[in-house]
């Protein structure tokens, strides 16, 4: 059952492919944040699938415990998580004022604009 | 007022101090167990937007003013960096915790303490800074 | 005490800087705070120089954990030279800043500005002196949020947008950079850069290890603005805020190619990779594409500091093109252009400035007439053309003197012929300048922009030092070419 055995990583490749068409083919400035999103989750997978031990246990030392998981990965990707955050959280304010400032949230149109400006200046 | 949010109204005020108790022990505990200060700043932060989503904008404004929020993400940021020069100012390395106190464990203690206190500060202070930013977003134009 | 902690210093200063500005807000005190902030870390890496000169590498144990557990820092004589180029642009450029920020960005955002300027220089330093792999991406990441933010500052409403596709773009590319990382862990255990080197050194050549150099690679060049990766480049330089072109031009591409300079030699300088994966060629015929192609683009381009995007993709075809084959000369010509092309491409940013201060953004119609209303200004493009292209006498040919000798080295004629012809691509658009400004007719579009009539002291004596600089560096080539030819050096022992 090789397949099964590393399905994680599996998963992780048909999101990063996924998330990147997301980000390409959607004309949506809100949809490529989310392709973005899905496409930044895919690293969480692939940093925290090896990090983890069946029958681990946080790594804080005691007696009755023997096997621990890595505890540098999860920290990794906790770092990780929150640059992700910000990313989307400052995607979005840009988003808001792309709206306000064009009108619309179709990359086609805003380009138009983008076009007719140019011509104006 | 309106009368038909009261079962939220009331929920919520029952719910509000257990979120803010239970961030705080994330973020107090995070030296002994699961915890820290991201997410007792994300869960302290989550239970000022619920109470924002029940009573209004305005309110929560009132509480926690926008401009008071933007000083603590500068304060907690400054308590971080302010903690690791302290390990220069007692002759050893950036962030060395082990030089704040008598002895190594104790000092190890006061330095996560600190700076978690201030990942804490900042990410609520963030959190709830991006929900201002959303939130306040066409309502008075 | 205080001298072995300069590298920590290095970023702390600018770190530190940032939230008081967010504290106290006034526009006038942010400002002095950043400036004085830039100064400080440049007078950090100046010292960091002079160290490494004397002492060779020098380690810092963050939090005096001892690596490769902890994070260190590890100064070595490559990084210091771009740590020493960052600082320099960012202490000049910060004291430029205030009369055209004033202009060009709202009074109630100024200091948002200085606080993300302040944090990208953090984020810009620390890419560059840490040695620690995944700290490279926190740091990359905090440049580039808050590069995100100063682009979107920019009045212009495509600013905007330009910002929102860098941003897509920019994650991309950073999001790759982090799976190469992770790879690298998966296959080590370590994140130090230099333990990371040593142990691919000594493991045999799989999969994963392509698959992360693949990852890296293409997760940098989007970073740097390798030809095809570039598109998210003209758009932010052009419609951002002229401080901020001025200080992204010279500074964020180069620390991303020391990052590629850094992967290619130092961590995968002992593996045999290269000897599967045409990473060089690869990087060369992208190279060559850049030079053409995106001169050919700036040529038919109308707005100013779009056209001179362009020419930034290009020049960085030269970098990367020295970069692309394995020898000290090419490798030297590769740094110092780093270093001339910062100082060119960061005069003219500064002189547009001075002009955007006079006529709004910079279009070649608005400029027709310029050399009689701001003869200066059109004097120092006319140089910093010059350095573009190459001319003897200016730092731009100095660079390209070393490119032609290595690759003559290699007694590749025909590249030699190539790069001479993409030279004569950037004499076109740096004549269509130079024609607006002095041949055409004088009309009186600019007037009603006029802000004002004299341009400010502050901002000319920047602007005029780097346009010196470039003749200077001409000249006197002992800082630039040493520097870069140890730090070339450095590069090539790593990977024996």
């Amino acid at each position: 059952m090789d397949f099964l055995d590393n399905i994680n990583y599996w998963i992780a490749m048909f999101q990063i492919v996924m998330g990147l068409f997301i980000v390409i083919a959607s004309e949506n400035l809100i949809k490529t944040l989310v392709g973005l999103g899905i496409f930044q989750s895919a690293v969480y997978i692939i940093y925290i699938s090896p990090a983890k031990i069946f029958g681990g246990t946080a790594p804080i030392l005691s007696e009755n415990y023997v096997i621990y998981a890595n505890p540098l990965p999860h920290v990794l990707i906790l770092t990780a998580i929150v640059v992700g955050v910000a990313t989307t959280a400052l995607g979005l304010a840009l988003v808001v004022r792309i709206y306000e400032a064009f009108g619309t949230l179709e990359e086609d149109k805003i380009q138009e604009i983008d076009l007719e400006d140019s011509r104006n200046d | 007022m309106k009368n038909y949010d009261r079962v939220l109204r009331v929920i919520s005020k029952a719910m509000i101090p257990f979120i803010m108790v239970f961030a705080l022990y994330v973020q107090f505990h995070g030296d002994y167990g699961p915890g820290g200060g991201f997410q007792a700043g994300v869960i302290l932060a989550a239970g000022l937007i619920f109470y924002s989503l029940i009573y209004g904008l305005e309110v929560a404004k009132k509480i926690a003013p926008p401009r008071f929020i933007e000083l603590l993400v500068a304060t907690g940021v400054l308590l971080y960096v302010m903690v690791g020069l302290m390990g220069i100012f007692l002759g050893s390395d950036f962030l060395d915790y082990s030089v704040l106190a008598q002895d190594s464990v104790h000092g190890q203690h006061y330095g996560i303490f600190l700076v978690e206190l201030g990942v804490g500060i900042t990410v609520f202070s963030v959190m709830l800074t991006i929900f201002y930013m959303f939130a306040g977003r066409g309502r008075n134009p | 005490m205080i001298s072995s902690q300069l590298p920590a210093l290095q970023i702390i200063v600018p770190l530190l800087a940032a939230p008081f500005c967010v504290i106290i807000r006034n526009s006038r005190a942010t400002w002095l705070i950043s400036v004085l902030a830039s100064w400080v870390t440049f007078g950090i890496s100046i010292l960091l120089y002079l160290d490494v000169q004397t002492l060779g590498v020098i380690s810092y144990e963050m939090g005096n954990w001892a690596p490769p557990w902890g994070i260190e820092y590890r100064i070595d004589s490559i990084n210091v030279f771009v740590l020493l180029i960052v600082s320099s642009i960012g202490a000049l450029v910060s004291l430029y800043a205030y009369p055209s920020i004033s202009v060009e960005v709202d009074e109630n955002k100024h200091y948002l500005f200085w606080t993300s300027y302040l944090l990208c220089l953090t984020g810009l330093l620390g890419v560059t002196i840490t040695g620690d792999a995944f700290n490279i991406f926190v740091f990359l990441e905090i440049s580039s949020l808050s590069t995100y933010v100063l682009i979107a500052l920019g009045k212009n409403r495509h600013a905007l947008y330009a910002a929102f596709r860098y941003l897509i773009l920019g994650t991309i590319g950073a999001t790759f950079i982090v799976i190469g990382i992770g790879l690298l862990y998966l296959l080590t255990g370590t994140l130090n850069l230099y333990d990371l080197s040593m142990r691919l050194g000594d493991m045999s050549l799989t999969q994963p290890q392509l698959a992360a150099l693949a990852f890296l690679t293409v997760g940098i060049s989007l970073k740097l603005a390798l030809f095809p990766l570039h598109l998210w480049l003209p758009n932010a330089y052009a419609f951002a805020p002229s401080v901020a072109t001025c200080f992204l031009a010279a500074t964020a591409t180069k620390v991303a190619i020391y990052l590629l300079l850094r992967f290619a030699y130092d961590v995968f300088g002992q593996s045999q990779i290269f000897s599967e994966l045409p990473l060089g060629e690869v990087l060369l015929i992208l190279s060559i594409a850049a030079m053409f192609i995106a001169s050919t683009v700036a040529i038919y381009q109308q707005d100013i500091k779009r056209m001179f995007a362009y020419s930034s993709v290009a020049q960085i075809g030269y970098i990367t093109l020295g970069a692309s084959f394995a020898s000290h000369t090419a490798l030297t010509s590769s740094i110092v252009h780093l270093f001339n092309h910062a100082i060119t491409k960061g005069a003219i940013f500064l002189l547009l400035g001075l002009v955007a201060l006079r006529i709004g953004q910079p279009t070649l119609k608005k400029m027709s007439g310029l050399g009689k209303s701001m003869p200066w200004t059109s004097a120092g493009l006319v140089i910093c053309g010059l350095s573009l292209i190459g001319v003897p006498g200016t730092a731009g040919f100095i660079s390209k003197w070393y490119l032609i000798l290595a690759v003559l080295e290699r007694g590749w004629w025909w590249l030699a012929f190539m790069i001479l012809a993409s030279s004569l691509l950037a004499v076109i658009y740096v004549w269509r300048v130079v024609e607006t400004m002095y041949v055409s007719d004088s009309d009186s579009r600019g007037d009603s922009h006029m802000a004002s009539t004299t341009s400010p002291t502050s901002m000319t004596l920047v602007a005029w030092l780097f346009v010196t600089s470039c003749i200077f560096f001409g000249f006197h080539t002992s800082f630039s070419v040493e520097g870069a030819s140890a730090a070339a050096k450095v590069l090539l022992e790593y990977t024996k």
